[in-house]
């Protein structure tokens, strides 16, 4: 299954960072969220895409995980010669992840 | 310190009318027209768009501040003025005086007299980040075009404390923009930091417009969103309390749910227990989303601790030329005829000095690279982009031109030829302390 049957996903950006939080459908949908979209997972997802580690916040009153993400130098949005210089779609791509 | 003067309402509501600088100006009307507002905020300042306005002003001194603020006044002023909503917005960009001065004529032209516009200045640190010892020390100083502090929620309050009945700023965090009349209005201490961080959190709700009422978010078959062509924007019923509910004007399209809410709270958030403002490091971390009804989501439970003790800076600066070309393949072979044509542009390209360059096969793989993307498909079409960098202007524009020759000189078929070359305006940031920095004020009247 994939992750977008049971989250779904906004990403932000500052520079060389993005954002990008997952959000439960469903309050009971949290736990699998928490003990599937590890850091270490996304970091393995964006590899090449991505410098670095990867940071996890929880927000369980929320249902929901928020991911900050760093791109290598060159890629920050003012910078980067990317098509999309934001990193706006990363989201949509952690939704492909398979859980 | 109290903040302002209470004013004795219980509650006051808040409009969005603009997410970014070129967002779309109808729903702002609307929402000025029906939203039974005290206050219409326009946030259209990007992290880039005060650099490039400065870069605007280099050849026009008398531009600098947002491209579309006539459009937008010559909008909204007539029904503002008469229904007493007061106007916050940070179109000032490079050039809040040549703002205020415009939006006086254009008040003057609609016939509105009488109405007092602030101009907040203060923000342009150039001359200060320029200085010895504060730089920005991974840019040359002859590149450097702006420099530009956030500022906080002071300038704005001492501007309403004034009766301004708009506020035009330049660089100014986006939730002060939304903070500063809820301070204003209920009295609260600058020091509550539990208000500031609420407040904080409201403001963020609104500030990018569309992006909690709908827009941003529709994923047909799984978050289904109606009317998003005539989407409304948002606005905020807030208690002296703090709690708030948002909402949009009835008939409006779009829609504002828990769901819409939980996006937009986390959008550009790093740690949502620690976002730093001008005004107050917030805490997102245990905000409460409830929904009171179809499209009124009420928020309560942000909070936070005392303000960082320095500002951020934004340095724009020239960062050289960057060149881009792209060109159609259709048919059987597409696919081998974009990777013949890369291969083309790979060998041409190596002469010309650039420091960067990429190739995207748009259709294919030009988002995510290859790792996540499906490659072993055999598109119907693929459309091949090259884009490097060069410190000079002639050497970005050899990769349109080049591209440009496959018509004639590379695989067969290739169609639709578009390319751009332009200057680089990049980013930095660094701190600076409060006390180097200070506000000022101007005003004009209509």
């Amino acid at each position: 299954m994939l992750l977008r049957e049971i989250a779904h996903s906004r990403t932000g950006d500052k520079g060389r960072i993005v954002t990008v939080s997952v959000i439960a459908y469903r309050e009971e949908y949290y736990d699998v969220l928490a003990a599937r979209i590890t850091a270490g997972a996304v970091q393995e997802h964006f590899r090449g895409l991505i410098d670095g580690p990867v940071l996890r916040y929880e927000l369980p009153n929320l249902w929901a995980l928020n991911f900050v993400l760093t791109r290598p130098e060159t890629q920050g949005v003012t910078r980067s010669l990317a098509l999309d210089a934001h990193g706006k779609c990363l989201g949509s791509a952690l939704l492909a992840m398979e859980i | 310190m109290r903040g302002g003067k209470a004013t004795g309402r219980k509650s006051i509501r808040i409009g969005c009318g603009a997410g970014y600088s070129g967002d779309r100006i109808d729903p702002a009307v609307e929402l000025a027209a029906k939203g039974s507002l005290s206050y219409l905020v326009f946030e259209c300042l990007a992290e880039r768009t005060i650099a490039l306005a400065q870069k605007a002003r280099l050849v026009d001194p008398q531009s600098g501040y947002d491209t579309l603020l006539e459009e937008r006044m010559e909008a909204v002023l007539p029904t503002c003025a008469e229904q007493k909503i007061r106007i916050i917005t940070n179109m000032g960009a490079a050039n809040p005086l040549g703002a205020a001065a415009k939006t006086k004529a254009i008040a003057q032209r609609l016939g509105l007299r009488g109405l007092r516009i602030a101009a907040v200045t203060g923000d342009d640190v150039l001359a200060l980040a320029l200085g010895a010892g504060s730089g920005a020390s991974e840019v040359s100083r002859e590149n450097i075009l702006s420099a530009n502090a956030y500022l906080g929620v002071e300038p704005i309050l001492e501007a309403l404390a004034a009766d301004a009945d708009v506020i035009l700023t330049g660089r100014v965090a986006d939730p002060s923009l939304f903070l500063a009349p809820l301070i204003h209005e209920f009295g609260w201490p600058l020091e509550d930091w539990r208000l500031l961080g609420q407040g904080t959190v409201i403001g963020h709700l609104l500030e990018c417009a569309g992006q909690v009422t709908g827009g941003y978010f529709a994923d047909p078959g799984y978050k289904d969103v109606s009317g998003l062509a005539r989407l409304g924007f948002p606005l905020a019923e807030v208690a002296e309390d703090g709690s708030a509910v948002i909402m949009k004007v009835e008939g409006s399209g779009g829609r504002i749910t828990v769901a819409t809410c939980k996006e937009q709270l986390l959008y550009e958030i790093q740690d949502p227990a620690a976002y730093f403002t001008p005004d107050v490091v917030a805490d997102f971390s245990r905000v409460t989303l409830r929904e009171l009804s179809e499209d009124h989501i009420h928020v309560s439970g942000g909070s936070g601790g005392p303000r960082p003790e320095t500002l951020k800076v934004s340095v724009g600066y020239r960062d050289g030329f960057m060149g881009e070309g792209q060109i159609s393949y259709a048919g059987p072979g597409a696919l081998a005829r974009a990777k013949l044509a890369q291969a083309i542009l790979a060998e041409r390209l190596q002469d010309y000095g650039l420091s960067e360059l990429r190739f995207d096969l748009i259709g294919l793989n030009s988002t995510h690279g290859e790792g996540l993307s499906h490659m072993d498909c055999e598109p119907y079409e693929i459309r091949l982009r090259a884009a490097g960098k060069a410190e000079i202007l002639k050497a970005a524009a050899m990769i349109w031109r080049e591209v440009e020759a496959l018509y004639t000189n590379g695989p067969a078929g290739g169609g639709g030829v578009t390319g751009v070359t332009r200057e680089i305006v990049a980013i930095a940031s660094m701190l600076m302390p409060r006390a180097e920095i200070a506000h000022r004020i101007h005003y004009e009247v209509s």
